[in-house]
């Protein structure tokens, strides 16, 4: 309450005060910027701690369910190989987010520019998301190889279909107001797209991105999971067969760090370059 | 202090000396309009919207037209905004004078501010020079620039020129469409309420402010409010029936933005008859 009553007080302080140039943005963003981070911190803490208690409580054997201090031990021990497998997933997803952020808005872009292909080509998208992309991961394997390659077109094509939709509704949903302005102003079809009907779109393009960020991680790790000689999948395979259960649960645990740390830098680069998003 | 009105006064001059050097085309000339036996009609319907609409716009001054909302008036200036052309049918003339294209001479300012939410108030103002290819100050940027920040110390928001829409007042983002709408510098203005969402003083700030730049202009106002019109009118309309015609009334002979006065106010009522008879 105080605190809606003092953001309320910086706003108008800031639209009112004519020699303040640069809004102070800046302070406000930096102090809720600390507070995620305790509010992470403390659910991290209650999650470890219940974890603990569980394996104490119904004193879990090892190989099922290890401590959370095993983990850290296994983590510390094991970590230049964890890194460098990590390294691999790592560069899996970001290239698999890049390769399907372009197929996906070329896609869209094309949809939008011509309006015959759109009819031929949408039906075509949405049979497409109804096959699996697990289903054709063994088929990608085949073509693309055992590498890399094969994870990032996982990657790409489980994100493609969601920024596809979300760029060619951002697109095609600008306020017309926009668009009449523009006609009034004698803007071409070009110029219209370039600078009203995309940067129109980016708030709603910047949702299927964070919904991409999130599910990219997936794809590459069911890749890898299919086929492939090394990556964070790899090693969750190779130590659940061995039995190091630890292993495995270090390897989840950085899975969902890197899944975690990128969802949080992309909201955040997303918020530093769309600033009028609601 | 002194730096700083030297450095405005070299900048107004700057941009006076621009606008002098221009070629005297139609821009710098004053437009007058005339509908003859105008008749529109959507595609998707069978009836007529307007019909044997008659209404004559004098150049280098306001005309208003009066009506309920839904009578047609927008779509009349949407029609000469050139915003309908494959949505209507049109018979009758639209005749300007001098000679020429009309929707090449139209600025056109609705009743949202249309501000783009990613540029700041600056490049709003400066939106139009991304446009078109004929416009001679998409080669001279900082002329465009000099001018935009001219534009922008007339309308008052000289400090607000890096702010975002969002973090401005409604009656600020309407100046700021003010001084987008003087930015491109065209002889007809059409405007379609852009006063109607503000509250009552705002309002008068910026009838007074709209009518002090808009001196050598064209301008065709759209209103449902009698006030903003009687105030504002060189000349006023008021379009009732289905389908709508226009009829001319006359206005009080003082000088405008006009005060409120006894003669104001019976108008006012006469007007407010004629729209409620309308509405039955």
């Amino acid at each position: 309450m105080i605190m809606n009553e003092l953001t309320q007080a910086a706003q108008t302080d800031q639209t009112n005060n004519p020699n303040v140039n640069v809004p102070p943005r800046a302070l406000k963003n930096k102090r809720s910027l600390y507070k995620s981070l305790l509010r992470m911190s403390i659910n991290a803490a209650v999650i470890v701690g219940l974890w603990q208690a569980v394996v104490v409580i119904f004193e879990m054997p090892s190989f099922i369910l290890p401590s959370p201090l095993d983990v850290f031990e296994k983590l510390m021990e094991r970590h230049q190989v964890l890194l460098k497998h990590s390294w691999v997933t790592a560069q899996e997803i970001i290239l698999g987010l890049l390769l399907g952020l372009t197929m996906g808005l070329l896609f869209a872009l094309q949809m939008l520019l011509f309006k015959p292909i759109k009819r031929w080509l949408l039906p075509l998208l949405i049979a497409s998301q109804a096959v699996p992309v697990f289903a054709i991961a063994p088929v990608l394997m085949l073509w693309l190889g055992y590498g890399i390659a094969s994870k990032i077109v996982m990657a790409a094509l489980i994100i493609f279909f969601p920024i596809t939709t979300c760029c060619y509704d951002g697109l095609r949903n600008t306020p017309v107001g926009y668009l009449e302005l523009a006609q009034t102003m004698g803007a071409t079809k070009w110029q219209m797209l370039r600078h009203i009907q995309f940067p129109a779109a980016l708030p709603t393009l910047a949702s299927g991105i964070r919904v991409a960020v999130v599910i990219a991680p997936i794809g590459a790790v069911a890749g890898e999971w299919v086929g492939s000689s090394e990556g964070l999948g790899y090693l969750m395979l190779q130590a659940n067969a061995r039995m190091l259960i630890d292993e495995m649960f270090a390897a989840l645990f950085i899975l969902s760090a890197l899944s975690i740390t990128l969802y949080f830098v992309a909201n955040k680069l997303l918020k530093k370059w769309i600033p009028w998003e609601a | 202090m002194d730096q700083l009105t030297t450095f405005l006064a070299v900048t107004l001059m700057s941009v006076s000396k621009q606008s002098v050097s221009r070629p005297p085309s139609a821009q710098s000339n004053a437009v007058s309009i005339d509908i003859i036996d105008g008749y529109l009609r959507y595609h998707n319907s069978a009836e007529f919207i307007l019909a044997g609409l008659n209404i004559h716009i004098p150049a280098r001054g306001w005309t208003c037209i009066l009506g309920r909302s839904g009578c047609g008036k927008s779509s009349l200036l949407r029609y000469l905004a050139n915003l309908l052309q494959d949505k209507v049918e049109w018979a009758g003339e639209v005749n300007t004078h001098p000679l020429c294209d009309s929707k090449e001479q139209i600025t056109y300012m609705a009743q949202q501010d249309l501000l783009m939410p990613w540029l700041s108030a600056l490049d709003n103002v400066m939106l139009s020079t991304k446009f078109g290819s004929a416009d001679p100050l998409a080669q001279k940027k900082h002329l465009a620039l000099d001018k935009a920040h001219a534009l922008l110390q007339k309308v008052g928001l000289k400090d607000k020129a890096n702010y975002l829409p969002q973090q401005l007042s409604g009656g600020m983002r309407q100046r700021v469409a003010l001084a987008r709408t003087l930015m491109q510098d065209k002889p007809i203005i059409l405007m379609d309420e852009p006063f109607s969402a503000l509250d009552a003083v705002t309002r008068y700030r910026l009838q007074n402010l709209a009518y002090q730049l808009l001196q050598n202009k064209t301008v065709v106002l759209i209103t449902h409010d009698p006030q903003e019109a009687i105030r504002l009118a060189n000349q006023l309309y008021i379009m009732q029936g289905r389908p709508a015609f226009a009829e001319s009334l006359n206005v009080p002979k003082s000088a405008t933005p006009r005060n409120f006065d006894a003669q104001f106010a019976e108008l006012q009522q006469t007007i407010m008859e004629r729209l409620e008879h309308d509405y039955e």
